[in-house]
Parts: structure tokens; C-alpha cells; sequence
């Protein structure tokens, strides 16, 4: 998510609904307020490739639009990028969707997100969300009269969640769960046996799972497991993907989602008078992707493998545990062993040293006391990142 | 991992072998003697600066020269090919398929000075049947770099 840190909005309780007063806004706000404020900042803040997409693929898109297909397409995405969507799922997955009626396109996960919250939750509804995790999960519950209940993880258990949690956490209200591995802001995959617990606790507890596996291309160590594909999931399995990180596609909003055709059914009619359709440039550039992109992706990929292992030794070597990440290209170090809370860390760096890095309480309450550092940014700057917060560390060190 | 190493050398030729270890998840020895063996093998040449000669405000001229020979009996290209790259003013000299045969780059202090190079040094040399010159006007990417891209972060300050 953006955060278009020079608008603020005044609230004004009355003018606004309740359910969209009731949402909080985001406790780090001073902290972006601040950053916005800042020049010459090193940005470990910012949460999607460095890289532009690949020329290709813009290429693809730039010569579509000169042709002048510049129209509507269906409301369930173009037939031709549904059907690679389905041949790529049958491929990776050795999955089954059915183009026609199981495959949405949408503006991003996020989209995707919404839809299925608000086709699938009747007011009061319970949805279990791991915390710490992406920003926009709770909120799309809460809009779509919800009730978000969070499943606590932590670093010791390397912020997988747990079938014993979650099931300790089950009420008849219940409803459905979101996961989002590979992780955003920890790095965190969630490895198959633990995953099948809890797909198993799903199929007993008859939940629907939203699966957010925007960053399934970005795993460096173990291998991700697709929800869907698991015993009894397919069913009751939202799977939202996108082209936004494996692609560098973060700017065109394209993504997808694929479910029954009665879970579908009902996003598309929620997509339709909402969206019409995802932008049509953007759904030539997501064919070309999936058709030619394979190879600049894992170019991309075994470069953000290389500067996690960078970061990781880095922020080690100064001082500060890291867990470490699998996936995504973020690295989750804790900082409490400074003293500080994380906003307290965030600030002082950024006030300091000039380098961002997003306090760990932004993104839930267990993310208290870390701090998220993005590392798909060059070489460079994440050593003179590194540099800097080396010598931040060690004037706090020699205070204490 | 030999292959691995010399990509992250030819784009960034100051990495230090403890960098690159951290990155290929090894160790800094393997690395070094991985370096070393390269070096001395002749498969890393020289380590050097991309350097963006426009930006000096100094007289400096580049020509790509096309030439036509005639391969000599027995040497063939090579020995032609040495007559030329022994020359210092000769950047670059390389056998091409096409319409001519070697091209060569030049770099000078002035057009003057290509000129003295290509009529009385190369030109004459045993076997040259032609050459054409083309001087460099501007240049747009060097070594897999864009030059004028401004470098700016097209990114927000903070995405989450």
C-alpha cells in the first residue's frame, strides 16, 4: 500500500459512516509525517521492487495502446489472460480453474481482498488474521462488517501461526481465515506441515481461507505451498495472486483471483459495478509477463536472494537479531535490545541518520519491537543503510 | 558459482570477496581463490571504471573505423589483426561478420589525430583494401548503463 504521506485528512466524525470512523488511523502517522518532511532520506521503507518492469513487458503494453485497445474489456478480465491465468495455475500447481467461471482479474490483491471480504462476510462475522501482517487485512474485514480476531505469532516461532492458536481462537462466529505467506512485513513462509494443520482445522471448522500469496515467486529457502492445493482446500480456497512483485509490476494494479464459481460469481458482481474492469494496458502487459516473463523474474529474484543475505549478516554484524526471512524481501530485526520501542527506533534513525525503516507496530501489535527493513533497493544503499545504522547502534550502546 | 561470481564482478568490479560470499551464501577463502584462479587465468582481465567521458569538459573523439582486408596466405585475419592491435590508439579491435572485417575503436584527443591514424598507420598496413570512419556523436548507453537516466527514485518514501 502507498502511503501518500502529504494528504491529511481532518476527520470529521459526523460527516463520515461509522464503520469507516471506526477504522483507527494508522498509530505511525507522525512518523510518515515526519519522513515526508525529510530530504535525502535512504529509504529502506518501501515496500516494492527497485527494479522498473521489464522493458518487454512495457513494450508489450506501449504497443497495445498505440493499436488503440484502449476499450473495456469483459468484466472478468480479457478470455486470453484468463486462460494463460489457468494454464499457469495448472502448470505451477497442477491446479484446476476454469477460465470461464473461476478466474477474476483484478486491480491488484487488494482488490482482490476487498471483493472477498465483503462477498463472503455477513455483519459480525469473524475472520482470524495473523499478527503481525499486511495493513489492509483487518480494515477490508471491518469494511465489509466484520470482525477482525488476531492469531498472535512471534519471532521464536518464526511468526508462522500455529493450528493450536488458531483453533484455541474459533468461535461459531468464525467465519474465515486470511494468510498472507510469504510475509509482508516478516519474511516469514509458512512450511507445509504446519500450513496442512491448519488447512485441516479449515475443512472441520468448514472456514474459507483468503489466501494473499502475492509474493509466492519470492522464496528463497524451503518452497511455498499454495493453499489451494491442499487436502479439501481447493474449495474453499480465495487464492489472490498478483504480477506486482514477481514482476516489478507494482504501478499497473493487476492481479487475480481464483475460487469456486460461486465465490467468484459473487466477486465479479461486486467487481462489476465497482470496477467495470481491471485497466486493459495493464492486462496486455500481465499476458506478456506470463508468457515471456519467466526469465527476468528469477533474475530478479536471485538478486533480492543475494542482498537478503546481505542485509541479514549486516544487520546481524551491528547488533541487531534478525530472524531470518525466507521469503518476500523484507527482513523483520528486533531492536529491543536497544531499549527503544519501534516507533522510538524508527524516528531517532530517521531524525539521526536519515534512514527509514517502518516501526514493526505498524503492521499489528506483535510487531512491537521490530523494525522493517525492505532490502530490494541497490547494493549501495543498503551498505551505506547498514553504515549508518551501524553508528546509530553504537551511540545508543556507549549511552546505555 | 565460478559463473555467479565473474556476473557480480563484471557489474560491480569492487565487491570484496567477503561481499560476495555473504551473497552466494559461501566462504570468503572459496571466493578468494575462486577470484584468484580467474586472474590468473586469464578469464578476469583487468578491473576498471565505467567512466562517462562527456561529462569531462576535455577534447576527447572516438571513431568506429570498418576494415576490409584481404587475409594473407597461411596467418589469415590474425596476422592482420596484430598489425593493428598493437597500435595504442586501437581501443578495440574485433573480426566481424558482415560487409567488412575488423572493427576497430579509436580514441583520440581530436579528429586530427584519427585521421593521422587511419591514413598513415592503419590504411597502409599490408592487406587493408579500405576503411571507412564514423566519429562518435553522442552516446547513449555505455556497458549496460543508461547515461542520462537521472537516477531519481520514481518510488514513494514509504510503501508498506
Amino acid at each position: 500500500m502507498a502511503f501518500n504521506t502529504k494528504t491529511q485528512n481532518k476527520q470529521q466524525p459526523d460527516l463520515i459512516s461509522n464503520r469507516v470512523s471506526s477504522i483507527a488511523p494508522s498509530g505511525i502517522r507522525r512518523f510518515f509525517d515526519l519522513l515526508a518532511s525529510m530530504d535525502d532520506v535512504i529509504s529502506l521503507g518501501i515496500g516494492e521492487p527497485d527494479y522498473p518492469t521489464p522493458y518487454h513487458v512495457r513494450e508489450a503494453a506501449i504497443s497495445s495502446i498505440e493499436k488503440g485497445y484502449t476499450n473495456y474489456t469483459s468484466n472478468s478480465g480479457m478470455p486470453e489472460l484468463r486462460q494463460e491465468l489457468s494454464a499457469y495455475l495448472e502448470k505451477l500447481y497442477n491446479l484446476d480453474y476454469n477460465p470461464e467461471n473461476q478466474i477474476l482479474v483484478t486491480v491488484g490483491v487488494s482488490e482482490g481482498m476487498d471483493l472477498a471480504a465483503r462477498a463472503l462476510l455477513n455483519p459480525g462475522d469473524e475472520v482470524l488474521i495473523p499478527d503481525p501482517c499486511y495493513v489492509s487485512y483487518a480494515p477490508c474485514v471491518v469494511l465489509s462488517g466484520g470482525q477482525p480476531v488476531m492469531i498472535p505469532t512471534c519471532e521464536e516461532n518464526r511468526f508462522e501461526i500455529s493450528a493450536e492458536t488458531v483453533e484455541s481462537l474459533i468461535t461459531d462466529k468464525t467465519r474465515a481465515i486470511i494468510l498472507g505467506y510469504p510475509a509482508n512485513p516478516t519474511g516469514a513462509v509458512m512450511p507445509r506441515e504446519k500450513l496442512l494443520e491448519v488447512a485441516e482445522l479449515a475443512c472441520r471448522h468448514d472456514l474459507i481461507v483468503i489466501s494473499d500469496e502475492i509474493y509466492s515467486q519470492l522464496v528463497y529457502e524451503g518452497e511455498h505451498t499454495c493453499v489451494a492445493t491442499l487436502p479439501g482446500m481447493k474449495d474453499r480456497t480465495v487464492f489472490l495472486g498478483g504480477f506486482s512483485k514477481a514482476y516489478a509490476m507494482t504501478g499497473w494494479r493487476i492481479g487475480y483471483a481464483v475460487a469456486n464459481e460461486h465465490i467468484i460469481g459473487a466477486m465479479t458482481k461486486i467487481h462489476q459495478y465497482t470496477i467495470m474492469s481491471a485497466p486493459t494496458m495493464s492486462q496486455v502487459a500481465a499476458i506478456e509477463a506470463l508468457k515471456n516473463g519467466e526469465e527476468s523474474a528469477a533474475e530478479m529474484v536471485a538478486d533480492y536472494d543475494r542482498r537478503r543475505l546481505i542485509m541479514v549478516k549486516g544487520l546481524c554484524d551491528i547488533g541487531l537479531s534478525c530472524f531470518k526471512p525466507q521469503g518476500a524481501f523484507y527482513a523483520f530485526p528486533s531492536v529491543k535490545n536497544t531499549g527503544m520501542t519501534s516507533e522510538e527506533f524508527a524516528q531517532k534513525l530517521l531524525i539521526e541518520e536519515k534512514v527509514a525503516v517502518v516501526p514493526g507496530n505498524a503492521f499489528g501489535r506483535c510487531g512491537e519491537g521490530y523494525v522493517r527493513c525492505c532490502y530490494a533497493t541497490s547494493l549501495k544503499e543498503l551498505h551505506k543503510a547498514l553504515e549508518r545504522m551501524e553508528a546509530f547502534i553504537n551511540r545508543y550502546k556507549a549511552r546505555n | 558459482m565460478l559463473n555467479q561470481v565473474l556476473r557480480l564482478l563484471e557489474d560491480d568490479g569492487r565487491l570484496t570477496p567477503a561481499q560476495i560470499a555473504t551473497m552466494l551464501n559461501t566462504s570468503e577463502s572459496e571466493i578468494e581463490k575462486l577470484i584468484l584462479k580467474a586472474e590468473e587465468g586469464g578469464l578476469i582481465l583487468k578491473y576498471k571504471a565505467v567512466v562517462n567521458w562527456d561529462k569531462l569538459e576535455e577534447e576527447q573523439v572516438w571513431a568506429i573505423i570498418e576494415v576490409k582486408v584481404t587475409p594473407q596466405m597461411k596467418a589469415g585475419f590474425d596476422a592482420i589483426a596484430e598489425r593493428i592491435y598493437h597500435f595504442p590508439e586501437a581501443r578495440t579491435v574485433m573480426l566481424v561478420s558482415g560487409a567488412y572485417d575488423f572493427a576497430v575503436v579509436v580514441t583520440a584527443r581530436n579528429l586530427h589525430e584519427v585521421s593521422n591514424f587511419v591514413t598513415h598507420k592503419l590504411a597502409p598496413i599490408e592487406g587493408v583494401q579500405g576503411t571507412t570512419t564514423h566519429f562518435l556523436l553522442k552516446r547513449y548507453k555505455e556497458d549496460g548503463v543508461i547515461l542520462n537516466d537521472s537516477g531519481d527514485s520514481r518510488r514513494q518514501k514509504v510503501v508498506l
